[in-house]
């Protein structure tokens, strides 16, 4: 048996198969998966699929609203989700793994404004999680307002939940 | 031939040449567009981490003799850097500060800039104050680093000035205990009677970290003893016995509290110039005056800061009630702290951290009315000011209503009315002129609790009326003409 190192040829010959790509890309997708996997562990990824509301105050950019809500007349009744998430699981979920995405985009740039503001369609799901409980106190004051003028709960309960 | 052999997936395996080789490409591409990402987070959580693990470092070690902020911005950097931009000098619309050069008076003014002169922008004033010394001087106040320097060359050093001055123009803590061989309140009580220059060298700092700051736990803490007498004078007026501020006060209140240790009304008493807080009645414009009327003074007269140059009125001075006047407003009793708007929390990575550059919550409404009122800075900047425009007109009516009766009371007195007929007058000026300058030398222009501010310059205006009419109702070569009734003046 011989042992020769591989010729000039049989090496370009190799770099222009798909094995090498197939390989170098498994490596990367392996890298990416590793790297990944391990800022969800250390990041306590987990913890946010769960209702905890400790989660939210991971990053301490929620520090102050998870403060105002342990202070707040919502805390024994409602959690973080129960307010800013909409009912039912891919509903729920969906809404998670948005505001996850963003969030982590957005705290990782430190492009965000602060204090921290909350944004249109988040604002929509907890204006409805109001109605979630006290839907039918309030039916009858909900009246047929004209669209963009409709009854808003939290334009003057805004601190129900927490304060800031 | 060769060609041919070394790329075999073009002739062979694919009708398309090289798009296998640019699909994989592109893969990779975004799978490491994938791990630059998820590594940038990592590092980012990592940080924050680490950060909040270790709130700070000990660098050096801190006690009740370490005066100097230098030592202390060892261990706090990041408040040592926002309390040194209180050097910044920026306007607002009815108040902040701006750097103008200095007159060139006198050459004992070290000060490389000053703020605009008071008195002579509103001329009134100085005829409110004729014959005391802030006719002489009275200028836009500015941040904490000028505190010290600013009424080490006031002009109203022209007339001799106690110790006691210094209560709240210098970081004394330290002093105080050296003063007193360890005892704070003896050390004050001897300061207080010093004559200023004297006392002016055994301090060395505007108002520093250990004024406010206990050196061990960084807690909160009062320093000053006339503000825990002033309180728990307070305090037992409102049937609270035996209140020690350091002992039964709250974390929030004290962050109204150590602001309350300087910026309030208060005198000097007696020959020994005892700082006192006139709060035995509480904090009411009214409770206030009550207890000066019921303080004699030296003549056993009521107590009085001078004798008014013009109309003889036992005048008095009142003096940056900030705390007083905030106690009677909307965010006093929402619980809003001073330090909530002068010196907002802040994020500095992972911490949360008060801002030290006290100044005012216009020049940071962001920070200071946004994490509470969710509407555009414009529009919480133009409510303030409305506010603030409001009670300046009717602090101009008021001025020109106490020049009136000052007007009339100097004629009276030059036309020989006896001091009898003259005193209801005096009476009406002097509780004019403390009303007025209630709000007009608070720092907010109305602000800190808006109808209090208006009820206490139309009573001001009310006693100026109720003056001139007691002038009226006198007898006296200038008697009104027959039949003219003298106006009710009975108080409300």
């Amino acid at each position: 048996m011989k042992c020769r190192a591989p010729s000039l040829r049989q090496v370009k010959h190799w770099i222009y198969s798909t094995t090498f790509w197939g390989t170098l890309v498994g490596v990367l997708l392996g890298v990416a998966a590793g790297v990944g996997g391990y800022t969800f562990i250390y990041a306590r990824g987990a913890s946010y699929l769960t209702n905890d509301p400790r989660a939210c105050a991971n990053c301490h950019i929620m520090q102050e609203q998870y403060d105002g809500w342990l202070n707040s007349s919502h805390r024994s009744v409602a959690t973080c989700n129960d307010c800013h998430t909409p009912p039912g699981f891919v509903p729920k979920y969906w809404t998670k793994a948005q505001n996850g995405f963003w969030h982590s985009f957005a705290f990782t740039t430190g492009r965000h404004p602060d204090p921290i503001r909350i944004n249109e369609r988040n604002r929509a799901v907890t204006e409805s999680a109001c109605r979630k409980c006290h839907g039918e106190i309030v039916s009858a004051i909900e009246g047929p307002h004209r669209p963009g003028f409709e009854t808003s709960c939290i334009r003057c309960h805004r601190s129900v939940g927490h304060l800031h | 031939m060769s060609n041919e052999n070394t790329v075999p997936s073009h002739s062979a395996g694919s009708p398309k040449p090289g798009r296998p080789i640019l699909r994989l490409v592109m893969a990779a591409v975004i799978a490491a567009v994938a791990v630059v990402a998820a590594l940038a987070m990592l590092v980012n959580i990592l940080e924050r981490k680490q950060e909040a693990k270790q709130p700070f470092f000990r660098v050096v070690e801190l006690t009740d003799e370490t005066e100097d902020p230098l030592v202390w911005q060892k261990n706090f950097p990041v408040q040592y850097d926002s309390y040194k931009r209180t050097v910044d000098q920026v306007r607002t619309k009815y108040g902040g500060s701006e750097a103008l050069p200095r007159p060139a008076s006198t050459n004992a003014d070290a000060r490389g800039s000053v703020t605009h002169s008071k008195i002579d922008e509103d001329t009134r004033l100085k005829r409110m104050w004729a014959g005391y010394a802030f006719a002489i001087d009275f200028r836009e106040e500015r941040g904490h680093a000028y505190m010290l320097d600013d009424q080490t060359y006031t002009g109203r050093q022209q007339k001799p000035q106690p110790g006691a001055c210094l209560n709240c123009h210098a970081s004394t803590f330290v002093a105080f205990k050296k003063a007193g061989d360890g005892d704070p309140v003896k050390g004050f009580e001897k300061i207080n009677a010093l004559p200023y220059a004297e006392a002016r060298k055994l301090v060395n700092h505007p108002v520093a970290c250990i004024d406010c700051h206990d050196p061990k736990t960084m807690q909160l803490r009062i320093t000053r003893p006339a503000f825990m007498e002033g309180y728990q004078v307070f305090k037992a007026s409102q049937g609270i016995k035996d209140y020690d501020v350091n002992r039964d006060a709250t974390r929030q209140e004290m962050r109204s509290l150590v602001c309350a240790q300087c910026h309030v009304e208060y005198y000097f008493k007696g020959t020994e110039k005892r700082l006192t807080y006139p709060w035995h009645n509480g904090l009411k414009v009214e409770n206030i005056m009550a207890y000066y009327d019921e303080t004699k003074g030296a003549d056993g007269k009521p107590f009085k800061d001078w004798a008014h140059a013009d109309t003889g009125a036992p005048a008095l001075k009142a003096q940056h009630p900030e705390f007083e006047l905030w106690s009677q407003g909307i965010h006093a009793r929402s619980g809003v702290s001073c330090a909530d708007c002068h010196m907002p929390y802040e994020r500095v990575g992972a911490h949360k951290v008060s801002n030290h550059h006290v100044r005012s919550p216009m020049l940071n409404i962001n920070k200071a009315c946004q994490t509470c009122h969710k509407w555009p800075e414009q529009e919480l900047k133009s409510r303030v000011e409305q506010i603030q425009d409001r009670t300046t007109q009717l602090r101009n009516l008021a001025m020109d209503a106490l020049m009136d009766l000052i007007d009339d009371l100097k004629a009276a007195k030059a036309s020989g009315r006896s001091e009898a007929e003259l005193a209801k007058g005096q009476d009406c000026q002097r509780r004019a002129q403390f009303y007025l300058d209630f709000v007009e030398a608070e720092n907010s222009t109305g602000f800190h609790a808006p109808q209090e501010s208006a009820r206490i310059l139309g009573e001001s205006i009310n006693f100026s009326r109720q003056g001139q009419n007691a002038l009226r109702g006198t007898k006296s070569a200038e008697a009104p003409k027959t039949g003219e009734k003298p106006v009710n003046v009975s108080s409300r």
